[in-house]
C-alpha cells in the first residue's frame, strides 16, 4: 500500500479552487477591460518599449559584471590602493537608492555640459592633448541610464564575485602556480571558471531584478522603457490597468526567458561537481 | 640537484624553518619524515617558490629558486620569472588538489596547453600516454569527483608529470588516503624513482623511505635534527628526538 498525501491534496485542491475563483471574477470584471489588453499587448509602440528594456537591462548588466569582476578581483589583492578603491565604490554605490543615483546622473548631465577627457594644461596652439566630449548632445538619456544602472549593478556584482573568488580553494591557485601557470592564467583557467559556479545563481536573480529595475529609469528622465510608455498610453486613453497587465505580461515573458538561460549556465558551470553526472566516452 | 643552504623562513614573529640543509643528488629519492608542525609542508613550498625565504638559498639544477645572480648580486625574480623556474619542479600535494571543473586528461594536460601552448592533438597524446602509466588509461574522461583518492593523486601525479620536470616534490602524498589505496600510488612513485626522478618526498611511510629512499632527513620544529642513509637514520638514530619519533610512527 504506497503512502497516500490526504492532507497535502487537500491544501492543493483548496488552492486550485482558489485560483480558478480570482481568474473566472477577473475574467468578468469591466475595469480590467481585456479588449483593451489584447488590443495593446502587441501594440508597435509597446513591442518597441519592451525592446528598450531588454537593450538597458542587457547592457547594464554586461558592463555591470565587466566592472564587477575587476571591482570584485581589486578586493582580493594586496595592493591597499586598489583594495581601498573598490571598497569606496562599493560603499558609495550600495549605500545609496538607485533611484536617487539615476536622478543624480540625469542631473549630472546638465551640470557638466561637456567634459574634457586628456591633460588639460599641455597644448600646442589648437593641437590638445584629449578631446572634448558634449554631453548634451552625444550621451544621450538611454546612454545615461545604462551608465546609471551599470555604476549601482556593479557594487552588488564585485560582492558577488569577490564571495565566488573566497570560494574556491586556496589549493587550487597553488596546483595551478605549480604546473608554471602565471597568476592571470590561474585566475582565468583555474580559479574564474570555479568561481563561476557560485557567481552565476545569484547573477541570474540580478538580471532578473535589473529587468524589473529599469522601470526606475524614469528618474533620468527616460521615457522610452516598458513602464514608461504603456503608463504614457494609459494617459492618453484613461486606460491605466490593461496597460499595466500588459507591462506585466511583458516582464514576465522576458523573465522567463532569462531563467531559462540561467538553467542552462549553471548546468555548463556545474560540470565536474555532481558526482552523478553521466560520463561520455 | 637540488642544494638548499640554510633555510630560514618566519610567519610573523613564529620561526617555522631554522637553517635547513639538504643536498639531493640527481636521480635521488630523498625522504623528509617529522612530526606534524615539523615545517616539512614550507619547505616544500620554500624551494617550488610557493612561499619566500627569509635568509639561505636554494639551487635547482645550477639555479638559485627565487634570485637571479649578476655582478655578484641577487636579484628578486618578478612573479612572472619565478612562474616560469616553477616550469621545471613538480608538486604533488596531500589533498590532491585536482582541477574539479577538468576531466582527467584536461587536468593532466592544462600545464601542455596553456603554459607551453603545445597544439591540443599533440598534448592529449601524451596526456593519453601519461594515464596509462598511472593505470588510469581508461580514466580519461571522469572528472575528479568521479575517481576514487588514490585515482585522484594518480591523476595528479600525470599531471605534474606532464611539464617534464627536473624534479618532483611530493607533500604526504598518501596520507589523506584510504588504507587499501595506499599502495597503488605508492606503486608510481616506486616506479618514476625507477626511471631516475630526482624526489623529495614528505612521507609517513616508513617501508617506501626504506626501499626507495637515497637519504633520510628526520625535522623537528623547523630543524633538521639527523640525517642520512635510511639504514642510518631509521635502523640505526643517534639523536633521541629521531628514536622517539620512529617508536611512534613504527
Ligand atoms: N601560512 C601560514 N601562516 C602562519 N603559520 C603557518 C602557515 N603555514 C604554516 N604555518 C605554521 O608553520 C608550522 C609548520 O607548518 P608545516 O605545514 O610546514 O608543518 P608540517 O611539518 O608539514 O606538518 P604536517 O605533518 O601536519 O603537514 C606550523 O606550526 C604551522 O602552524
Ligand atoms: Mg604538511
Amino acid at each position: 500500500m504506497p503512502l497516500r498525501h490526504y492532507k497535502r491534496w487537500a491544501v492543493a485542491l483548496l488552492l486550485l479552487v482558489a485560483l480558478a475563483g480570482i481568474i473566472v471574477d477577473a475574467a468578468s470584471r469591466e475595469a480590467y477591460e481585456w479588449s483593451a489588453f489584447r488590443k495593446y499587448l502587441l501594440d508597435g509602440r509597446v513591442i518597441k518599449a519592451s525592446l528598450v528594456t531588454l537593450e538597458l537591462t542587457l547592457l547594464s548588466m554586461f558592463f555591470a559584471i565587466i566592472l564587477g569582476v575587476a571591482l570584485g578581483v581589486m578586493r582580493r589583492t594586496e595592493n591597499p590602493i586598489f583594495k581601498n578603491f573598490a571598497w569606496l565604490f562599493i560603499w558609495i554605490f550600495r549605500g545609496t537608492p538607485v533611484y536617487v543615483q539615476l536622478v543624480f546622473w540625469g542631473l549630472f548631465s546638465t551640470i557638466y555640459k561637456e567634459v574634457f577627457i586628456g591633460i588639460p594644461w599641455i597644448h600646442f596652439g589648437d593641437f590638445s592633448l584629449g578631446f572634448h566630449l558634449t554631453l548634451s548632445q552625444t550621451a544621450s538619456l538611454f546612454w545615461i541610464a545604462v551608465l546609471g544602472l551599470t555604476l549601482n549593478e556593479a557594487a552588488y556584482m564585485a560582492e558577488i564575485v569577490r564571495g565566488g573568488l573566497l570560494a574556491v580553494d586556496s589549493g587550487q591557485e597553488e596546483a595551478a602556480k605549480s604546473i608554471g601557470m602565471s597568476s592571470l592564467q590561474t585566475m582565468r583557467y583555474i580559479v574564474i571558471p570555479q568561481a563561476m559556479r557560485v557567481i552565476i545563481p545569484p547573477t541570474g536573480n540580478e538580471v532578473i531584478s535589473m529587468l524589473k529595475t529599469t522601470s526606475l529609469v524614469t528618474a533620468v528622465p527616460l521615457v522610452t522603457d516598458l513602464y514608461a510608455r504603456t503608463r504614457d498610453i494609459s494617459n492618453e486613453t484613461y486606460n491605466p490597468i490593461p496597460l499595466l497587465l500588459v507591462a506585466c505580461t511583458w516582464y514576465l515573458f522576458y523573465t522567463t526567458i532569462l531563467m531559462a538561460a540561467q538553467y542552462f549556465l549553471e548546468k555548463r558551470f556545474g560540470r565536474g561537481f555532481n558526482r552523478n553526472a553521466v560520463i561520455s566516452a | 640537484m637540488v642544494d638548499a643552504q640554510a633555510i630560514n623562513k618566519s610567519y610573523g614573529s613564529h620561526k617555522v624553518l631554522k637553517d635547513v640543509s639538504l643536498t639531493v643528488k640527481p636521480g635521488e629519492v630523498a625522504c623528509i619524515i617529522g612530526p606534524s608542525g615539523s615545517g616539512k609542508s614550507t619547505f616544500l613550498r620554500c624551494i617550488n617558490h610557493l612561499e619566500k625565504i627569509d635568509a639561505g638559498r636554494i639551487f635547482v639544477d645550477g639555479q638559485i629558486i627565487g634570485y637571479r645572480e649578476a655582478h655578484g648580486k641577487l636579484y628578486e625574480l618578478r612573479e612572472s620569472e619565478a612562474d616560469i623556474q616553477r616550469r621545471d619542479i613538480g608538486m604533488v600535494f596531500q589533498r590532491f588538489n585536482l582541477f574539479p571543473h577538468m576531466t582527467a586528461l584536461d587536468n593532466v594536460i592544462a600545464g601542455l596547453i596553456h603554459v607551453q601552448k603545445v597544439d591540443k592533438k599533440k598534448a592529449e597524446v601524451e596526456g593519453l600516454a601519461l594515464l596509462e602509466r598511472v593505470g588510469l588509461g581508461n580514466k580519461s574522461t571522469h572528472f575528479p569527483s568521479q575517481l576514487s583518492g588514490g585515482q585522484q593523486q594518480r591523476v595528479a601525479i600525470a599531471r605534474a608529470l606532464a611539464m617534464k620536470p627536473k624534479l618532483m616534490l611530493f607533500d604526504e602524498p598518501t596520507s589523506a588516503l584510504d588504507p587499501e589505496l595506499v599502495g597503488d600510488v605508492l606503486q608510481v612513485m616506486k616506479d618514476l624513482a625507477a626511471t631516475g626522478m630526482t624526489m623529495i618526498v614528505v612521507t609517513h611511510e616508513m617501508g617506501f623511505a626504506r626501499e626507495v629512499a637515497d637519504s633520510v632527513f628526520f625535522m623537528d620544529e623547523g630543524v633538521v635534527v639527523e640525517s642520512g642513509t635510511p639504514d642510518q637514520v631509521l635502523g640505526n638514530p643517534q639523536e633521541a628526538r629521531t628514536r622517539e619519533f620512529l617508536s611512534k610512527v613504527l
